[in-house]
């Protein structure tokens, strides 16, 4: 394509088929304490 | 959804129902912000001044394409798997509240500098070891279980700690539960012999400081009023270095004290530290480090400063891992976590030294939310369901904001003390998450 360049594709999506297995890290363990960011933590599949 | 946004010059699309990002040039931009409303002919009508007829022909049937493909425009299908509740609940991680005391005044602590209005007070081991044994009986097939050992400060009754530790890996073994460790410290009382057992036993650690010496020792004094840093510095490296840069962040506040906070940021690079963690105040407009709508606009400025030093520094060799540039666009959390965000009140809740439960950490001491305690094994149904159903759909500024896979509705908690209400969302806080999310994003494009 000329005009627009695709840098991620339909993970959501995706995710949503194979997700909810609940074993990863609880979001405000990680690092903040202060806020609820989640975009940044890690699948444990 | 599609959500448009400029940063550095670089125009980019984040579809947000499915996830797909997309770097494109400002002509693609114009169409996706008509491709709904208005058939092909009147698009290359309304753009014909800005473009050429070639060149909107392109970019349109590019569009078009990634319609097809379901990389943009894609449906929202979520809701329904945000009220599903065909799980069990299950406890899967305890903020353990070790020490209700603090050897710090920080001028912003939302613990009353470690009492969480309440009396200074240290965990025993017999709280401690019920914890535990109330988590492995209520994690019920989860094999994954998380302890924080927080406070006030954890390494005033670091004994305790180390005792629970033993305990933990003891119980887990016989359960078939993997306990994972972590540790919040101001490093006040680090010494060669805890920072070892903070690096055998803990997957991470969380180490207090702001930024420079002035910024830092401003708002983290200690009891007597002098400053933390020439102690806290030497301290953290060496904790740093023994366990090679990994498991830990540097974690620091920023408020309206220190707006410019991205000097910070990189001042803590400069000390060596590859794990860093910078964060805005939540505060009420009240006090006077609090972070207002009026700020919005330099710290914006601030986050795209920092985002353009930061690829420099990758690029040049020299880069650092930042927590809220660190987004993983192929192997993120699942979207079933995106929807209902922290687990606070049904997956993850605090423990006070008493072994009172409440929701999380933020929470403890707001008794009209005390939801039972680790010795009688009770979980409040009524507390816990309000928080269980609590998603991105129930919110209604978030059910119709591009940003809510990424931040998942915002921390309760912010929302609860800031606007009296958890489903209302801490606006100043919204507003930073969704410029932080788009430089993550602009990173991404940067360093592919």
């Amino acid at each position: 394509m000329k005009h627009i360049k695709t840098i991620s594709t339909a993970c959501l999506k995706d995710s949503a088929a194979h997700g909810g297995c609940g074993e990863c890290q609880t979001s405000c363990q990680s690092a903040c304490k202060t806020s609820c960011t989640v975009g940044n933590q890690k699948c444990e599949k | 959804m599609v959500h448009a946004f400029l940063l550095h010059g670089t125009a980019m699309l984040l579809d947000v129902y499915s996830g797909a990002v997309h770097v494109v040039d400002q002509m693609v931009v114009d169409i996706v912000q008509l491709f709904e409303q208005c058939t092909k002919q009147e698009i290359l009508s309304q753009l014909q001044e800005k473009y050429t007829s070639d060149a909107l022909e392109e970019g349109y049937e590019e569009v078009a394409i990634l319609k097809q493909q379901g990389l943009l425009f894609a449906q929202d299908s979520y809701e329904a798997i945000a009220t599903q509740f065909d799980q069990p609940t299950v406890v899967k991680a305890l903020c353990l509240h070790i020490a209700h005391d603090c050897n710090l005044r920080c001028k912003y602590c939302f613990a009353e500098t470690g009492s969480f209005h309440g009396s200074r007070s240290m965990m025993q081991l017999d709280v401690g070891k019920a914890a535990i044994d109330f988590v492995i009986e209520k994690s019920g097939n989860r094999k994954n279980i998380e302890i924080d050992f927080f406070g006030g400060e954890p390494l005033m009754n670091f004994e305790v700690v180390k005792q629970i530790v033993h305990y933990a890996k003891q119980q887990g073994e016989q359960a078939g539960k993997h306990f994972r460790f972590t540790i919040t410290t101001n490093g006040m009382l680090l010494n060669a012999d805890n920072s070892a057992f903070i690096n055998e036993h803990m997957v991470n650690v969380v180490l207090s400081l702001d930024g420079d010496k002035q910024v830092n020792d401003a708002m983290r004094p200690r009891i007597d009023g002098s400053g933390t840093y020439d102690r806290i510095v030497p301290m953290f490296r060496q904790l740093a270095k023994e366990r090679a840069h990994q498991g830990y962040f540097v974690r620091g506040t920023f408020t309206s004290q220190n707006l410019e906070f991205a000097k910070d940021v990189l001042h803590l690079a400069d000390l060596g530290f590859e794990q860093i963690s910078v964060e805005p105040v939540v505060a009420p407009d009240d006090k006077h480090y609090a972070l207002k709508e009026a700020h919005l606009p330099i710290l914006f400025l601030e986050y795209e400063k920092l985002a353009q030093a930061f690829v420099e520094r990758s690029q040049a060799g020299q880069g650092f891992h930042f927590f809220h540039f660190a987004l993983d666009l192929s192997g993120g959390p699942c979207a079933q976590k995106r929807l209902k965000g922290c687990g606070s009140g049904y997956e993850y809740l605090a423990v006070t030294p008493e072994g009172d439960l409440y929701p999380c950490h933020q929470f403890v001491g707001n008794t009209q939310l005390k939801m039972g305690d680790v010795f009688e094994k009770t979980i409040d149904a009524s507390i816990s369901k309000s928080f269980r159903e609590r998603n991105v759909y129930t919110q209604t500024t978030c059910k119709d904001c591009w940003a809510k896979f990424y931040c998942s509705g915002g921390c309760p908690a912010n929302a609860h003390q800031l606007n009296g209400d958890m489903d209302k969302p801490y606006e100043v806080g919204c507003a930073l998450m969704k410029k932080r999310i788009e430089c993550a994003l602009w990173i991404k494009a940067m360093l592919g």
